[in-house]
């Protein structure tokens, strides 16, 4: 019985990445048969050579647009896609390769490849929203299999999907993590990171490393100003902190540019 | 908790360490599940405490806005901390709390299931004052509220409070503004003063009649002049540690008067709209619910979990969230605590304890805050209107 859109097809789909987020689907073990029953995998060369045409009721889409191809394709799969889901830190910021967002292309091109002039590539990875519209995002590097399985019920029972936009902290006290920033001195991003992975950092002992993005308000400059003055915690370290799997993400980037030398920060 | 009139007739009693370990066990033999202070995971936390090894027994703690440290003390104190980020909110009023589920059982019915709440017997072993003081602000709004909550109902329907008095209050505590501490009169069943001059001691005093009756079985004696001083001793000493104060002359007007007052933008500059403060506050009591499906659409369930007015959701009405900046977040929490939690309900919100001083990841203080818009409030703000209480009609 269901109450949504009946047995919806499924596409996934990938741009640049590393294939983490779609291995997540498949590594949904306790709920794959299941989902397998409830849903028509349409397109999800992962999984299958099997495909079928389009139009697709829901995309789930991986990974960041980097070159003028994907610019183009991502176009394609938005206009056969009902619902398109961005799934990732790559899908919904970018990714670790917006790090080159912070360099100069031109010259990685040069130093890295034997035959630069075959490399086709943007100047920037860029998040799929700034190419397409997106109807849901889903964060993390990776994402969360419970998360996703959570979504495809959801959109199967015809309900608002549980994905919580607040911080980690709320998630570090529902499941009574002691918080390491203020009982261990620990630098942790939690406070202005998107909730999602239940606080896994901090349960074992970590500071978080903000794989989940930004959080709904998030107030990065006040966090990295008490981190550099009440942990010590200098300026390079601080544009580390700032710039990983969500480097390009806008909190993140404006806070990570704030923290680099000044002739570089223009 | 007894009722009004079984009051105790006892007096102040004094109990060996001995009889304070006989203490524990007779609660276990009981029947109560002991929760109490532990050592967690570098914090003093409430834990399951089944013999006096458990108690944080030479372990102190350090407190300053934004900061938390576990130290040893030089002596073997079993209470000389102040407390920690756990509360009896926590067993009380879950983090989490599953209402029901429903089941289909063909194409066109279901049949929902409501969650059982098993009788279980709580005692509170070692509560602070401002934490017997939060207990007491909590019944007000889920006990004795309009609607009752089923759930913070079914949980303190058999509940012992054996509260110890501070010896070393943090310097994040308030207590002594907010009337809930060091020391305390009533309140608790057993009333507890750890004595650390001389022999290692602790005064008693029964706050109830089932207090009372406790103490009737265990060994004890009656406490004497000197015992009674050491006690006075121990409460000057924590009132001379306090140093944090909230001066609440008038604070429902002082706040409501200055909803526009600068100093909320500069607050917003500094939170991260992060939710510690109202997630380790004993008294806040905010929550959402959650729908979950199974993939089949044989089944659902509706959890009911803390949330705060410091998350964008929970003010979503209509088309968007009603306090959109962290400006009116914060001005929410604040007002709420010290002002319009009067109107509901006749009390203040705050106890004191600190806890959201200690556990803002940036060191927010709320003490400080209002000292600021004390300072600087527009002398004459227009009055606010006192908001009866539903708790007043009838
Ligand atoms: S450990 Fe990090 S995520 Fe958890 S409450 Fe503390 S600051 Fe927030
Ligand atoms: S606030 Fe007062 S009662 Fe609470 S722990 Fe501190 S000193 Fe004790
Ligand atoms: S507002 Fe802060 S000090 Fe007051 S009771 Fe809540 S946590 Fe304790
Ligand atoms: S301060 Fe906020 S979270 Fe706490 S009870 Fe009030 S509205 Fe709820
Ligand atoms: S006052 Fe502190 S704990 Fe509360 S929301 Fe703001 S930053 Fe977080």
């Amino acid at each position: 019985m269901t109450l949504g859109i009946g047995r919806p097809t499924v596409a996934v789909w990938k741009f640049a990445s590393c294939d983490g987020c779609q291995l997540s689907l498949l590594s949904a073990e306790d709920e794959l048969l299941a989902i397998a029953g409830e849903i028509e995998i349409a397109y999800f060369l992962e999984a299958t050579r099997e495909v079928k045409e389009g139009p697709y009721d829901i995309s789930l889409v991986e990974g960041s647009i980097t070159t003028p191809a994907d610019a183009e394709r991502i176009r394609e799969v938005r206009s056969i896609s009902t619902t398109l889901i961005t799934i990732g830190a790559c899908a919904t910021a970018g990714g670790i390769q917006a790090l080159r967002n912070f360099g100069d292309v031109e010259t990685f091109r040069s130093l890295v490849y034997a035959r630069p002039e075959y490399v086709d590539t943007l100047a920037d990875s860029t998040a799929i929203a700034e190419h397409v519209p997106v109807d849901l995002e889903l964060r993390g590097c990776p994402i969360e299999t419970s998360q996703l399985v959570e979504v495809i019920n959801a959109i199967l029972a015809g309900r608002k999907p549980v994905t919580p936009t607040h911080s980690v902290c709320v998630e570090c006290k529902l499941r009574g993590n002691l918080c390491v920033a203020v009982a261990h001195g620990t630098p942790c991003l939690g406070p202005v990171t998107q909730a999602g992975c239940n606080a896994r950092c901090p349960a074992f002992d970590r500071g978080c490393y903000g794989c989940f993005g930004p959080a709904e308000s998030p107030n990065s400059a006040s966090l990295a100003t008490w981190l550099e003055e009440e942990f010590e915690v200098d300026h390079p370290d601080l544009v580390r902190l700032f710039r990983s799997f969500n480097a390009d993400a806008p909190a993140f980037r404006r806070e990570s540019r704030r923290h680099e030398p000044e002739e570089v920060a223009t | 908790m007894g009722a009004p009139a079984a009051q105790p007739t006892t007096g102040p009693a004094v109990l060996s360490e001995d009889g304070f370990a006989r203490l524990l066990e007779r609660l276990h033999n009981e029947g109560y599940e002991v929760l109490g202070p532990t050592v967690g995971d570098q914090a003093i936390v409430h834990g399951a405490v089944t013999e006096v090894d458990d108690l944080p027994r030479g372990w102190g703690d350090e407190q300053a806005p934004g900061h938390y440290r576990l130290v040893r003390r030089d002596d073997e104190a079993y209470f000389g901390f102040a407390v920690g980020p756990s509360s009896a909110k926590r067993t009380l009023f879950p983090a989490r709390q599953p209402l029901w589920t429903a089941e289909s059982r063909d194409d066109a019915n279901f049949e929902i299931i409501e969650t059982e709440r098993p009788q279980r017997r709580f005692a509170f072993f070692g509560l602070r004052p401002c934490e017997v003081a939060a207990i007491a602000v909590q019944d007000r709004v889920l006990l004795h509220g309009v609607v009752p909550d089923e759930v913070y109902t079914a949980n303190r329907s058999d509940v012992l409070l054996i509260a110890v008095e501070c010896g070393a209050p943090a310097a994040t505590c308030f207590c002594r503004s907010m009337g809930t501490g060091p020391g305390m009169e009533s309140g608790a069943d057993l009333i507890l003063t750890e004595l650390l001059d001389g022999d290692h001691r602790f005064l008693v005093r029964a706050g109830t009649r089932a207090g009372e009756e406790l103490l009737e079985h265990l060994e004890h004696t009656e406490a004497t002049e000197e015992d009674l001083a050491a006690r006075r001793e121990v409460l000057a000493s924590a009132v001379a540690r306090l140093e944090r104060q909230l001066d609440t002359t008038d604070i429902h007007g002082l706040l409501m008067g200055n909803l526009d007052h600068p100093r909320w933008d500069a607050i917003a500059e500094r939170c991260l709209a992060c939710a510690n403060c109202t997630l380790v506050c004993p008294t806040c009591f905010c929550t959402t619910v959650e729908d979950r499906t199974d993939l089949a659409g044989t089944w659902a369930s509706r959890e009911r979990r803390w949330d705060s007015c410091f998350s964008l959701e929970f003010t979503h009405t209509g088309p968007a969230s009603v306090r959109n900046s962290t400006r009116s977040r914060y001005r929410q929490w604040l007002t709420h605590k010290l002002a319009t939690w009067i109107d509901q309900f006749d009390t203040s919100g705050c106890v004191g304890c600190g806890r959201c001083i200690t556990w803002c990841p940036v060191g927010i203080d709320l003490t400080e805050e209002v000292d600021v818009i004390r300072r600087t409030s527009e002398d004459k703000v227009a009055p606010w209107p006192m908001v009866p209480s539903p708790l007043q009609e009838g």
